[in-house]
């Protein structure tokens, strides 16, 4: 690759992510239009349109420049008031955006594209202007500019010249005619620059240059060819009228033609004057620099490297800690001060440094408005979205991984929560149905919810349908909540048909498998008739654990300190022996499994006497244990390094961490160890209560 | 650290073929690993044990703020053991497994000499090649008159760790 093309590839990254953007914000544009011509929405759909066009344009996607061409007119047409905003032409626009963002994501990868989608789109959209199919041709790779919106006349005259070289010999000066020729009216001219040879070959006095000339404009036909009366015989100029006629596209080298529209206003501003390579682009940010609020995009690894830095002066910082601590002279005090000094100001740096992953949760958000009218459309259902604490901050990976999630609890609840409209007038309800994504920090978490007003679940039908999977014994008997959140185990379906939206029974489990990874967690209240709640708990940050740090032996452990219930010492008479290999418990009224940390991870012990050590009681997934360790040490918020980035998974081990030592210490993968204990213990304790 | 030319006539630009590698001593035999790969050398420093891994994986270390995992090469090949002492050197290496790049440090005895290796110089290796599984061995390379092994660091690595099947890496 040249070093042209290098630096080509990387302007073309940049166009490529704008392009996604504008593609988002055509979207939100498009579903807030309703019925109403807001003009400034349609000002701003029509703006994305256009960049994208000029941008690929500029870069030589004819496909997709071709196809933005067309979306492009039909916003301008009402824009200007000239076609009404109907639900079926935004349903054609959304479409159309989807199919852009396919083509910009196949442009990006090189990959072929849908030409029957891209084809039956046109279409779609040529009937809505209700004129023949639009015949844009491919812009040429020669030094033309994207011309965006060449003008929609009414009146007007195409005419291409194409001069002999020796034009000029024979004293015409195509400048002259242009300049005659604007006086007939609005003048927009071209010129192809494929017949220019290298410089060290050029003759100044030949003409090597051909043109493309648009007038706008009542002009008569008879006053064209007065301008070109002079012109030697041998150039080539052909005029043809634009306005009620496709225009002939083969003629002209890599002009795009001028759409067939029937009537516009000559608006001088879809016109410009031959407008500088790259302009496209330069106009697309200072569009968006309207609306920014001055941000800059940064690469995740950047942050982590700095996240890793601070982390290692947090350590030295605390090293130096450590010495001042032995030192005794007079100066102490001001040695003292500063390092204290240090602390709070790397605490602070670090606090800071943590923020940079943060991101609101209208990144996950924003998915869900179109989401949401495509599904009601599909189902029949009539939706209202709302969506409360946007601007509620959560950790990058967090974010993107709650997403999935996110949306298929939506599609859950507008397929099987929400009612049709039939159904919901005869219960006595709106025949709108509401559903409410709402998002707010509480203790160190965020807290997601999803609110629908539906027919809540079936809570009679749920125990059955248990009963019949045997989830449940026969006699058990389960409170509302509990049979409520029977809708999170594996296989659970009470649909009674399988849509492809849901219904398969596949899609809670994993939904709460996936949150429960985040260190998460989630539950579903609900009343009959009246509508469902589900409530997600997830960590504010996956990279910050509080922790609790065990010794056993000479090796330091760390245990999160959610999992953690409580930390005894075990009295004697409390500790029975199962069939001679594990050891329980008795913590007040039940039975707890005692895992002894030096057998599980080969560690020699201070003690293996669950007597001689401390228990540290521990949950998860409604399961309990007893941890036996030798020794408590601090409690701390740790810094959460993979374990598999360089390595590869290990059982029972969640992560690893840097102490302030600057030694690593293990992160105890608090699940995992007590499925692991409670194998090893021979099933002597299966689960109460899934 | 010299650099030794593999042959009397070759200088540095004579060849695409010629590579640099880093030298190292391993219970007596010179081992080489391409020096594009080697991200650092350093001292021997006390190790976190993880559980549930095969002997040869020593534990990981802090090396800046990563975790890298550190594997004892004499007990990868299953040589007797030393103990570890201040001449100890950890050789740092930076890996490709499948589309990741991972960071690794291996212990070895000594570090050897950088050498510029043509590989007009270089045999395939023999089927059985003394306590190396040849499946990591490059080549062999003869310079100044001794043997070097000149090993595919990728593979050694990727296989210890077990990315690929391979017997006697330990299952949780």
């Amino acid at each position: 690759m040249t070093t042209l093309d290098l630096e080509m590839a990387e302007i073309a990254k940049v166009f490529f992510q704008e392009s996604r953007e504008g593609l988002d914000a055509m979207e939100s544009g498009l579903l807030s239009l309703g019925t109403t011509a807001d003009t400034e929405n349609i000002n701003t759909i029509f703006r994305a349109a256009h960049s994208i066009k000029g941008g690929s344009a500029t870069f030589g996607f004819a496909a997709v420049a071709d196809f933005t061409h067309g979306v492009e007119t039909l916003l301008d047409q009402m824009r200007n008031g000239v076609r009404p905003v109907t639900p079926e032409a935004i349903q054609t626009l959304l479409q159309a955006c989807d199919c852009l963002r396919e083509m910009v994501a196949a442009t990006e990868a090189e990959q072929p594209f849908d030409k029957e989608r891209i084809a039956a789109l046109n279409a779609d959209i040529a009937h809505i202007l209700g004129e023949q199919p639009n015949q844009a041709p491919t812009p040429g790779a020669h030094g033309a500019a994207a011309d965006p919106g060449a003008a929609n006349e009414l009146c007007g005259w195409r005419i291409v010249f194409e001069p002999v070289v020796d034009l000029l010999r024979v004293r015409n000066e195509p400048t002259r005619m242009f300049a005659e020729l604007s006086c007939l009216g609005h003048f927009n001219a071209r010129a192809d620059v494929s017949r220019l040879p290298p410089l060290d070959e050029l003759d100044p006095e030949s003409c090597y240059l051909s043109w493309t000339i648009d007038i706008a404009g009542e002009v008569s036909r008879a006053k064209l060819d007065e301008v070109f009366d002079w012109v030697d015989s041998r150039c080539r100029v052909e005029i043809t009228p634009t306005g009620s006629s496709p225009i002939a596209a083969g003629t002209a080298p890599g002009a795009p033609a001028a759409p067939a529209i029937a009537a516009a206003s000559n608006d001088p501003k879809s016109a410009p004057a031959d407008a500088p390579r790259g302009s496209a682009l330069v106009s697309a940010p200072a569009q968006k620099a309207a609306g920014e609020s001055g941000s800059i995009r940064v690469a995740t690894e950047k942050v982590d490297d700095i996240i890793n830095l601070v982390g290692e002066l947090l350590i030295t910082q605390s090293m130096l800690s450590g010495f001042a601590d032995g030192i005794d002279t007079n100066d102490l005090d001001r040695l003292r001060q500063g390092l204290s000094q240090l602390a709070r100001n790397t605490r602070e740096l670090q606090e800071s440094v943590m923020q940079i992953r943060m991101l609101p949760i209208s990144f996950a958000f924003n998915r869900f408005p179109r989401i949401v009218h495509d599904l009601s459309r599909k189902l029949g259902k009539k939706v209202e979205l709302k969506l409360l604490g946007e601007g509620t901050e959560l950790d990058k990976t967090v974010l993107e991984k709650i997403s999935d999630p996110l949306v298929h609890l939506v599609r859950n609840a507008l397929d099987h929560g929400l009612e049709t409209p039939d159904r919901r007038r005869a219960a006595g309800k709106h025949e709108t149905g509401t559903l409410e994504l709402a998002a707010f920090h509480e203790g160190g978490n965020i807290i997601i919810e999803v609110r629908d007003d539906g027919g809540g679940l079936n809570k009679p039908k749920i125990l059955q349908k248990a009963r019949e999977r045997a989830l449940v014994a026969p006699d058990q008997d389960l409170s509302d909540e509990q049979i409520d959140n029977l809708i999170f185990m594996p296989g659970f379906s009470t649909a009674e048909q399988v849509s492809d939206v849901s219904g398969r029974g596949v899609g809670m489990d994993v939904v709460r498998r996936n949150i429960h990874d985040l260190g998460g967690h989630v539950q579903i209240s609900s009343k009959e008739g009246l509508g469902s709640t589900i409530r997600i708990r997830l960590p504010l940050t996956l990279a910050i654990l509080d922790g609790q740090l065990v010794r056993v032996g000479k090796e330091i452990y760390v245990i999160s300190l959610l999992a953690i219930v409580e930390t005894i010492q075990v009295a004697r008479e409390r500790v029975n022996t199962l069939a001679g290999r594990t050891e329980v418990f008795r913590l007040r009224d039940e039975y707890l499994p005692v895992v002894k940390l030096c057998d599980q991870f080969g560690v020699e012990p201070d003690s293996r006497s669950a007597t001689d050590g401390l228990l540290v009681v521990v949950e998860a997934d409604g399961k309990r244990a007893g941890v036996l360790v030798d020794d408590l040490l601090a409690q701390q918020q740790v810094v959460i390094k993979s374990l598999e980035s360089n390595f590869k998974p290990v059982s029972g081990i969640a992560g690893a961490t840097i102490l302030g030592d600057g030694t690593v210490a293990l992160i105890i993968d608090v699940p995992d160890f007590i499925r692991a204990a409670v194998k090893r213990s021979g099933g002597a304790f299966t689960a109460h209560a899934a | 650290m010299s650099t030794a030319k593999a042959t009397a006539g070759a200088d540095k630009s004579a060849a695409a073929t010629s590579e640099q590698y880093l030298t190292f001593m391993l219970a007596g035999e010179e081992y080489g690993v391409d020096i594009l790969r080697v991200q650092e050398i350093k001292g021997w420093d006390k190790v976190t044990r993880i559980p549930h891994t095969p002997d040869y994986v020593l534990g990981v270390i802090n090396l800046r703020g990563a975790v890298v995992p550190i594997l004892d090469l004499r007990r990868r090949f299953g040589l007797e053991t030393i103990e570890f002492g201040p001449t100890t050197v950890v050789i740092v290496v930076r890996v490709m497994s499948g589309p990741a790049e991972r960071t690794v440090g291996v212990v070895v005895d000594a570090v050897s000499e950088v050498y510029n290796v043509d590989s007009a110089d270089t045999k395939p290796p023999p089927d059985v090649c003394g306590t190396v599984d040849t499946i990591f061995v490059k080549a062999l390379a003869t310079i100044e008159e001794k043997m070097l092994i000149l090993l595919d660091i990728d593979r050694l690595i990727g296989n210890s760790i077990g990315d690929e099947l391979s017997p006697g890496v330990a299952a949780a």
